[in-house]
């Protein structure tokens, strides 16, 4: 099958397909930045709980 | 456990492809036909191969899942699907625009490469609702692994159909490699390939070590005392502790 366009007018092409890939992955990273940030949440409620739960029993410590 | 050595994988990873961008750009050759828009072949190439891989690895991972009834196993091909779906939709996004480049349209349905990996990611892409349909955690587990195994099947058997397919519009790549690449071209191909599939890989674990992270914090909330924040849901995501936490 021919060329549709000059060989040299690729480049737009090229750059668009690349930055697709770069986008797929700076969105997966941020998907997963959104999860890390929920266990940084989750952890810092836990070390609420556990600090809590320290002072409520100190005769067992 | 699935955070161990994650970092240097990363950094091997990041090496991998800025190295695979460098060598494309300004040492690997212009193709004599294509010209500059040739160079879309290291990213798409690389993409559907790791892809079709991924899909593979998912059902070999099912098929441990059913043989050892461990659930961790269902989690693991479920996370190789998961990531695979996402690179697939890198390749069709990429080939369309290399297909308008190249051929003057974004799309031809003549074509059984193009159709017929757009036809596993159409299988695959019902997955997730399989998934989603069904409540009972084990009974659903069961059943994707079931379906991990025969897309799995379906995928290798797809690609040796369009392989025997007359129609050779779209570039081979794995036949007589050799022989269809210049040396350069060759080098910078392999090294795509070997950078995109440690992306695979890495965006794997790191995903596993995210699950496994969350399974943990759930369980020393459970011993903490304290009320589990994620109620009891249908859900088409797998977790750790559902597979009894631990590694």
């Amino acid at each position: 099958m021919a060329a549709a366009l000059p060989l040299d007018t690729g480049g737009p092409y090229v750059v668009a397909a690349y930055l697709v890939f770069v986008a797929l992955i700076l969105l997966y990273v941020a998907i997963m930045a959104g999860k890390l940030s929920r266990i940084e949440r989750e952890l810092g409620e836990l070390t609420e709980l556990a600090a809590r739960t320290r002072s409520e029993r100190p005769e067992e410590l | 456990m699935y955070g161990k050595r994650l970092r240097a994988l990363a950094l091997m990873t990041a090496a991998g492809l800025t190295a695979t961008l460098a060598l494309v750009f300004f040492w690997a050759p212009n193709d004599a036909t294509l010209g500059f828009l040739q160079k879309i072949f290291y990213i798409h190439v690389p993409l559907a191969i790791v892809t079709l891989c991924g899909f593979v690895a998912g059902g070999l991972m099912a098929i441990m899942h059913l043989r050892t009834r461990n659930p961790r196993w269902d989690v693991r091909s479920y996370v190789a699907i998961h990531i695979s779906l996402v690179f697939g939709v890198g390749v069709l996004i990429t080939g369309s625009i290399w297909a308008k480049g190249a051929w003057g349209h974004w799309w031809v349905w003549d074509e059984p490469t193009l159709v017929s990996f757009l036809l596993v990611m159409l299988l695959y892409a019902t997955y997730q609702p399989l998934r989603f349909a069904i409540e009972d955690p084990e009974r659903q587990a069961r059943a994707a692994s079931v379906f991990a195994i025969t897309a799995g099947v379906f995928v290798p058997i797809n690609f040796a159909i369009v392989r025997l397919s007359t129609e050779v519009v779209h570039p081979r790549t794995l036949d007589n490699i050799s022989g269809n690449l210049p040396g350069r071209m060759q080098v910078v191909f392999w090294l795509a390939l070997a950078s995109v599939a440690l992306l695979w890989v890495t965006l794997w674990r790191y995903e596993m070590a995210s699950k496994h992270a969350r399974a943990q914090l759930r369980a020393l909330r459970r011993l903490l005392g304290g009320e589990d924040d994620e109620p009891l849901r249908r859900s088409a995501a797998p977790s750790i502790s559902q597979a009894g936490g631990g590694h």
